[in-house]
This record gives structure tokens, C-alpha cells and sequence, in this order.
């Protein structure tokens, strides 16, 4: 086994870029919380009166905006929903009831004030929290147990839980571009936008955001993890604000984004999932939600507009590569039932504190490794970026960025414009997704597996064929390896046009890579999607799971060789 | 900034560039040249100075305002928005030629009916394997290739240039993922006598655009046979259907077909005589040879290379389209156009329309 081995990690400990959390801009923000909330909700009413400049239109989207948040209370309730949510949307339902008595007059200086109150609420809901000393704590806290819990589980000797022989360097894996990004942070704004497919995503990222030396990140979770409890203290130590993806109303959108705006703006690096919610399919986000990601273009704009710096703004794609990931089956299960409507999902978590530790401790026990592709820097139209933070054409020339917001020579705000360069930039990101995702061999053989059985049952739509009983299904193993060895040398063929990238463990003996792909893929679940039978063929116990694991690959246009 | 023809509308704003000095390059230029100061690109110095000199060029008489040049860098220093209009087969080149000197901030309106295709060295539309949409490229698509332009439209639409000239009533689409080109092109280009209507689909209208122009060629042959309206209605319908399946496996959308620039365009150069594309069938079906045909014609008629990249496309995306495959054996595996005819009114169809 020990071929298979991943490569010695290079990266040594990287030094803070800044150092003392008192520089960091995250801790600025929240040293001035209550000012910034202010400015957040000032800044939202305008935004907000802009696009409904007439009371009727205005009071409407509030009316529709109570409605629903009752709604949500009466039927999807949360843990870390306040206590007075009940009370306060009663009371702004009464209120606007109360403002159709209202002369013409009064009228607008009443509904802002509504208005006020509302926005009010939700940016104080969706401002973080970073204190410093818990941010600390929160940080040694993660390296000191991880790291005991790693030594303890890998090392087999009585008192190797005390001892620093594997760090979690050995277990996380950050490749790609990490010098360019440390550099950039240091001359601009950074947006780094992860694919999303676990929940522990959020913390994973937390962890090597610091690992890179880089300050603390404001990252936008979902309200959901919030509920656990133990993440959510990790959550708002790292400086996490709160997305909330039951509230779709008016006011509460335009506060979240004019919160990411605002914080990007003030030079505070910024994090958020693009994909909007994990990927239920498992496979790499093809469509971006564009709301958060216009944030980072308007940003920019409103920089190149004011007097003072003009800093710019530079988006990084990751990717985070798991051989397992823990809700596979319910997202899974999810997505099937949805597939082909474009419904919201419910957020069941059925994992709570105690089911997290548990998982720890086997994913630390286990050999199984995260790898995390930190990609190249692009700026918000998506062109790449070089290490002086310029942006390039594709024949390497210089251009400005700021050339992308003027009109006859002066510098313009045009919201349709930059719709059209977000949708622009997001297109960007995704294709960039699929360049640094790197392969790994649990993904390849779930890949490879899924296609044989698609290939035989061809006549078969993908329902159907997920309903064939497991039992009836088994590949023979000298064939899968003839398959396995045709698909792996086009991803080689696919790495060298620089259209995916692959973990060294792939490149092994042909046997040895199966092997070590099998024992991988989703190696805690009940259930296992693959496993070799007695005989040596390939065999799965859940071929819906095997489903979600191929689809790491979907995109590539593989199939054909299988 | 100012031209030597100022007048009172144009003293404080920027030229317009005009690449391309053919018959509708000229007309547009001509056009635009009621609003703005115009600067004409065109890529022989013989034809600057003789525009510049005799105020005259192909036939049409040159706008005041305009005013011809050989130099693209002075064109895209000089000018915010620019209209590049030259044939689908120099596109490409001229782009590459122009991008060093452009910037984000400029805007490109270009008025190319004709697709770009880049092939493997040695290879020929015939002889490659197959075509698909990676090989195969609009000049909206071409300009965001070469060169850091983003803000980028097309004209599309019932444009011939010698009814534009003499100032008939017409109008035109200038499609735009952007607001702010629509309206540049809109505020550029109108005038009592041409409205300009409003796309956001830019890829579906140019395909529209192209299609249509391998009906117009049919079309004309129909009239060189000497046959009458029944048969050209029908081939427009018919024509129609198949540029909705043809365009549809390229990427565009079925609203581009309905409109100004798919039906509007389709029967406006199927009935024209004015049109290159029905002159050439128009000739063809009178019992002239393809390459006297175009040695002796002034201007591309682009319908010609179209028919054999989307009869490619259509069998690599196996779309029955069967007066495009036609109208190819006539254009180049010498099949006789009667037989051609024969072929397609004895063919077994009975659907009329199944994409809506």
C-alpha cells in the first residue's frame, strides 16, 4: 500500500500575512458591529426604495414578506430562531394593516420606518460575531484534539495520543495555487468561493484559511449549521454571518447581499458558497446562485468609484475533494426526488453534535484524505490575475479592470450590466471548478462502476435502472480493470490539456488503485457503494450512493470510454 | 476628438467606427453618419483615399460626416463603438488584427451574416470528421475570443442595402446580452424611416441570420426555374421549419426564429432579386456554373459557404434537414436542381409543424 501513499506534502507551515488580529479587517468589522449594522441597513432601505420607488409597490413586498415569515414560523421552525420572532412579525402585520388608514402625507415616512425595522432585524440576524479570544480558542482548540485524535488513532502504541508524529497537514492536503492567493491578499480583496458538498465544508475551510496564514475570513454559512450546536460555536468564532435560505423575501435578500457588499468593500476577505446549498447530486456545481457573487462585481465598481484606494477585488475558486462525504445519502435521496423540479429542500440535519465527533474519530482513524485544490485568482469579469494583481487577456496583455464599468469615458452604474458580468463571472468559476477538481481514485471506480452498469441496463432510464436489485449486479473484475486503464489515461490526456487535475495516488498500479478506490469510496456509510465479492468482481450494496459518487465525473464527457 | 465635418450634433461626442467598407458597411456608415461623426475602416488604402476624395464608393454616395482611414489603432483610439462588418471569412483575422488596440469599455455591433470555423490543420469542412459547436463559431463568439470586448451586439434583420440607400421604410434588431448596447445601437441607428427593434438572445438571432440565407439561395432557384408563389410559400414554410431544427442543435433559440430577424429576414431575401444569396440560385437554376457565378459577382454571398458548414453540422447532429443536403449535392456534387426538386416534393412528409 505504501505506493499509493499520497505524495509527501510540500507545504511547509505558512507565516501569517498579517500579523495581530487587531489589523485583520474582520476583526475592524465586528470591533465596530453595531456602526456597521447601521450602515448595512441604511444602505439596504436605499437599495430597496430603488427598486420599489412607489409605497404601493413597497408595502406589497412587505405585506407578502410578513405573510411568508409567519408562515415559516407556523411550519419551519428552527432551534436558533429568536424567541420573539412569533411577536414581532404579528405586530408588523398589524402595524401595515394600520397604515392604509394613513393619509397620503404621512405615508412614506411611516412605511420606512416599517421598512427600518425590518431590515434592521435582519442585519443584526446576519452580522457575525468574530471575537478575537474565541477565535484563538476556537483555533488551538480544533489543532490540539485533531491532532490527538489523529496520533491516537494512527499510531498504534499506548501514549501515541500524546504525541505530534501526524499533524492535520498530513490529513488535508491544500494544493494549487496558495502562494498567488497569500500574495493577493495582501494587495486586494479576496472572494474565495468553495464547491459545497458537505457541511463540514464551513469548518474544513475555517481551518485552511488559518493554515495558509491567512486573517480570518468572512464567510457566509447557512443558518441551518447553526442549529448544531458545537458547529455553531466553531461558526462564529471564525466569523461566519448567517444565510438564512427560508427567507427568499425582498428586504431580507437585498440586506444579505448589501451585507457581503458592504464587507468586501471595507476590504474585509470574503467567503461564501456559490452553489447556494450543498450539491445534492454530487456532482460539481454547474449553476451558480448569482445573488452573493453580484456582490463581489458591485464591490468593485463602488471601489473603482471612490476617492480613496481603489483595491481590487479577486475571486478564487476551490474545490475540496473528499472520498466521503457523510449526508451522501440523504442528499442523494434528495435529489432523486426532485430531479426535474426546481423545488426548495428542506433542511433536515439529522446530524447532531455527538454524530459529528463520531465521525471525526473515524474519518481520523481512517486513511482517508481531503485534498483541497485552491485555484487561480481571477478578477470579477473572470480574467485571470497575475502576481502583481493585474488582469490578463488571453494573449497575456494587461488590461484594466476598471474599463469594464465605463461608458463614453466616465465610469457608470448600470445593474444590468452587471447582472450580465456576474452570470459572466459565474460561468468562469464553474469552469474553473472543473479544471483544478482533482480525481480521486474512489471517485474514478465509482465512476467507472455506475457507467458499466448504465452501459448494460442501457435500455433502462436512470429510475429504473437505480431500482434493479443490488444482488443482480456484480462486473466482472478483469473487465473493470480493462475499462479502468482506458478511462485513466484519458484523465492523463485530460490533466495535460489542463482541463482536470488528478491526487498522485491515482497514478499507481493498476490493482493497487482499485484496491485502494474500493476500500475509499464512502467508506462509512452503512451501506457500502462498492465492494469486491468473493470471487474478486465488483459488487455494490447501494447503487444510489454509487450514483452520487460517480457524479464527480459527470461533465467530463468520459462516458464514452467506457 | 473633433471630425473636419462638424455639425451641430456631433461636436462633443465620440466617432462611430465602421470596419468594412463593402455595400452594407457603407450603408450603415451612411446611416449612422445622420447622428454622428463616422470613421470608415476600410483595408485598402486605394479605396480610402478614393472614398475620401470622390465622396463616393460602390455606387453610393458618402455621408459628409464620414470619413474613410486605413488604420484600425486610430479607429479604436478615436471610437467607443464600432461596427465591424466584413465577411465571415475575413472576421476572424480583422479581429485579431484589432484587439491589441481594444479595451473593456468599447462596444462592438458587427453586421456579419456567416458562421466562422476553425478546422485541424489539413483538414476541410468535407473531409473532417465532424462539426460540431466547439468548431464552430458566431462573430459575436469570435469577437469574445480574440479579444477583451464584452459588450457585444449584432445587426440582424431585413437590411438590403440598396432599399437602406434610398431610404425605404425597414427596420432592423440589434440583439445584446447588454441594455446598454441595444440602446447605443438604437439611438445610433434609428430614423423616421427604420425602426430598430430589441433581442437579448444574440446567439439565437445571428444563427437566425445565417440560416436564413441558405433558403434565400433555394428560393432564387426556384424563381430561375420560372416557378410562381405556390412553390416559393411553401419552400419559406418549409424553409422555416428546417432553420428552427438546424439552429436549434446550435444553440439558439426558438423566439429568434419568430421574429424581425428569422421569418422577417427569410422572406424579405427570398423575394429579392437585390439579395446575393438568391442571385446565386436565381443564376444556378438559368444553367450557370457555381465558380462563374461567384468569380463574377463584386461581394461575398455568404449563403454559399453556410450551406456547407450546416449541412456538416446537420449530419454531425443528425438533424434531418433536407433542403439544406439538397441545395449542397446541386452547389457541389453537380446534382441537377430539377432532380434536386423532384426529390424533395416526392419526399414522405406529413407533419407541418412539431417544435412548438
Amino acid at each position: 500500500m505504501e505506493i499509493l501513499e499520497e505524495k509527501k506534502n510540500k507545504n511547509k507551515k505558512y507565516k501569517p500575512i498579517l500579523e495581530g488580529i487587531p489589523n485583520w479587517p474582520v476583526y475592524q468589522l465586528s470591533k465596530n458591529r453595531k456602526e456597521f449594522i447601521d450602515e448595512v441597513t441604511r444602505q439596504s432601505i436605499e437599495r430597496i426604495r430603488e427598486l420599489r420607488p412607489s409605497n404601493k409597490q413597497l408595502l406589497d413586498d412587505l405585506q407578502a414578506t410578513a405573510y411568508r415569515e409567519q408562515n415559516r414560523i407556523k411550519r419551519n421552525r428552527w432551534r436558533v430562531d429568536p424567541k420573539d420572532d412569533s411577536a414581532f412579525w404579528s405586530k408588523i402585520k398589524n402595524e401595515l394593516v394600520e397604515l392604509s388608514t394613513r393619509n397620503p402625507d404621512e405615508l412614506t415616512e411611516a412605511v420606512n420606518q416599517l421598512l427600518e425595522k425590518i431590515v434592521y432585524r435582519y442585519a443584526s440576524e446576519i452580522a457575525g460575531n468574530f471575537k478575537p479570544s474565541s477565535y484563538r480558542f476556537a483555533r488551538e482548540a480544533v489543532k490540539f484534539w485533531f491532532a490527538r485524535l489523529l496520533n491516537g488513532a494512527r499510531v498504534k502504541k499506548f501514549g501515541a495520543f500524546f504525541r505530534n508524529r501526524y499533524t492535520l497537514r498530513d490529513k488535508i492536503h491544500i494544493v494549487g495555487k496558495v502562494k498567488l492567493l497569500r500574495k493577493l491578499a495582501r494587495k486586494g480583496t479576496v472572494v474565495m468561493v468553495p464547491t459545497h458538498f458537505s457541511n463540514l465544508d464551513s469548518i474544513l475551510v475555517g481551518w485552511i484559511i488559518h493554515e495558509m496564514g491567512l486573517p480570518a475570513f468572512i464567510y457566509g454559512a447557512g443558518l441551518n449549521l447553526f442549529n448544531i450546536k458545537i458547529m455553531a460555536y466553531f461558526m462564529n468564532s471564525l466569523g461566519a454571518y448567517k444565510v438564512d435560505r427560508r427567507k427568499k423575501n425582498l428586504p431580507y435578500l437585498e440586506t444579505l447581499k448589501m451585507y457581503s457588499n458592504l464587507a468586501i468593500q471595507k476590504g474585509a476577505h470574503s467567503l461564501f458558497f456559490p452553489g447556494g446549498t450543498r450539491s445534492r447530486s454530487g456532482m460539481i456545481e454547474k449553476q451558480l446562485k448569482l445573488g452573493l457573487l453580484s456582490t463581489a462585481v458591485e464591490a468593485q465598481r463602488t471601489c473603482y468609484n471612490s476617492e480613496g484606494e481603489q483595491r481590487k477585488i479577486f475571486v478564487v475558486p476551490v474545490t475540496l475533494n473528499y472520498h466521503f462525504v457523510l449526508e451522501a445519502p440523504e442528499l442523494i435521496e434528495d435529489y432523486l426526488s426532485t430531479k426535474g423540479q426546481d423545488r426548495y429542500f428542506p433542511e433536515n440535519d439529522k446530524y447532531g453534535s455527538f454524530q459529528l465527533i463520531r465521525f471525526m474519530i473515524k474519518f481520523f482513524g481512517n486513511r482517508s484524505n481531503i485534498s483541497v485544490s485552491i485555484g487561480p485568482a481571477l478578477d470579477v469579469l473572470g480574467n485571470y490575475v497575475d502576481e502583481e494583481g493585474n488582469s490578463l487577456d488571453a494573449h497575456n496583455r494587461i488590461i484594466n479592470t476598471k474599463d469594464y464599468f465605463i461608458s463614453s469615458g466616465e465610469l457608470t452604474i448600470d445593474r444590468q450590466r452587471e447582472d450580465e458580468y456576474t452570470r459572466m463571472l459565474s460561468q468562469r468559476i464553474v469552469a474553473e471548478y472543473h479544471k483544478i477538481n482533482r480525481v480521486f481514485a474512489s471517485h474514478l471506480v465509482s465512476f467507472i462502476a455506475f457507467e458499466m452498469w448504465q452501459k448494460k441496463y442501457h435500455q433502462l432510464d436512470l429510475f429504473n435502472l437505480l431500482r434493479l436489485p443490488e444482488e443482480e449486479l456484480e462486473i466482472d473484475y478483469q473487465e473493470f480493470r480493462a475499462t479502468f486503464k482506458r478511462v485513466r489515461k484519458q484523465i492523463y490526456l485530460l490533466k495535460e490539456q489542463g482541463k482536470i487535475n488528478f491526487a498522485s495516488h491515482v497514478k499507481g498500479k493498476v490493482d493497487l488503485v482499485i484496491n485502494s478506490g474500493i476500500d475509499n469510496v464512502g467508506v462509512f456509510h452503512l451501506n457500502r457503494p462498492l465492494l469486491k465479492n468473493k470471487k474478486g468482481n465488483i459488487v455494490t450494496k447501494d447503487l444510489s450512493l454509487l450514483y452520487y459518487y460517480h457524479n464527480r465525473l459527470a461533465g467530463y464527457g468520459l462516458e464514452q470510454f467506457i | 476628438m473633433s471630425s473636419e465635418h462638424n455639425s451641430s450634433f456631433s461636436t462633443d461626442e465620440k466617432p462611430v467606427g465602421v470596419i468594412g467598407a463593402g455595400s452594407f458597411g457603407t450603408v450603415i456608415a451612411n446611416m449612422i453618419a445622420q447622428n454622428r461623426n463616422v470613421l470608415l475602416y476600410a483595408r485598402n488604402a486605394d479605396v480610402v483615399k478614393h472614398i475620401n476624395e470622390k465622396k463616393e464608393n460602390r455606387g453610393y454616395a458618402i455621408h459628409p460626416n464620414v470619413q474613410a482611414l486605413n488604420d484600425l489603432a486610430t479607429l479604436a483610439d478615436k471610437c467607443d463603438v464600432i461596427f465591424p462588418i466584413v465577411p465571415s471569412s475575413h472576421f476572424r483575422a480583422m479581429m485579431q488584427q484589432l484587439a491589441p488596440y481594444l479595451h473593456p469599455y468599447h462596444m462592438l455591433i458587427h453586421g456579419t451574416k456567416g458562421f466562422d470555423i476553425t478546422l485541424p490543420a489539413g483538414e476541410t469542412v468535407e473531409s473532417v470528421e465532424k462539426l460540431d459547436r466547439s468548431r464552430v463559431k458566431t462573430m459575436s463568439e469570435v469577437i469574445q475570443e480574440e479579444s477583451v470586448a464584452v459588450r457585444i451586439g449584432c445587426l440582424a434583420g431585413p437590411n438590403l442595402s440598396k432599399e437602406l440607400a434610398m431610404r425605404q421604410p425597414a427596420a432592423t434588431v440589434v440583439a445584446s446580452h447588454f441594455q446598454e448596447v441595444i440602446q447605443t445601437g438604437k439611438k445610433l441607428l434609428k430614423s423616421d424611416r427604420f425602426q430598430v427593434y430589441e433581442n437579448n438572445d444574440i446567439v439565437g438571432v445571428e444563427i437566425a441570420g445565417v440560416l436564413k440565407n441558405i433558403i434565400a439561395i433555394a428560393s432564387g432557384a426556384l424563381s430561375g426555374l420560372g416557378f410562381g408563389d405556390n412553390a416559393k410559400g411553401l419552400l419559406i414554410s418549409r424553409g422555416a421549419v428546417e432553420m428552427v431544427y438546424l439552429g436549434r442543435a446550435l444553440g439558439g433559440d426558438l423566439k429568434a426564429f419568430l421574429g424581425v430577424a428569422g421569418i422577417g429576414d427569410l422572406v424579405t431575401t427570398c423575394n429579392s432579386p437585390k439579395s446575393r444569396n438568391f442571385t446565386v440560385g436565381y443564376r444556378l437554376a438559368k444553367g450557370e456554373k457555381l465558380n462563374d457565378i461567384i468569380a463574377d459577382m463584386k461581394e461575398v454571398a455568404e449563403g454559399i459557404n453556410t450551406v456547407r458548414i450546416a449541412k456538416k453540422c446537420a449530419d454531425t447532429y443528425k438533424v434531418r434537414a433536407l433542403i439544406t443536403d439538397r441545395l449542397y449535392r446541386v452547389l457541389f456534387e453537380g446534382l441537377n436542381i430539377e432532380e434536386a426538386l423532384e426529390f424533395l416534393m416526392r419526399f414522405p412528409l406529413n407533419m407541418d409543424i412539431d417544435f412548438i
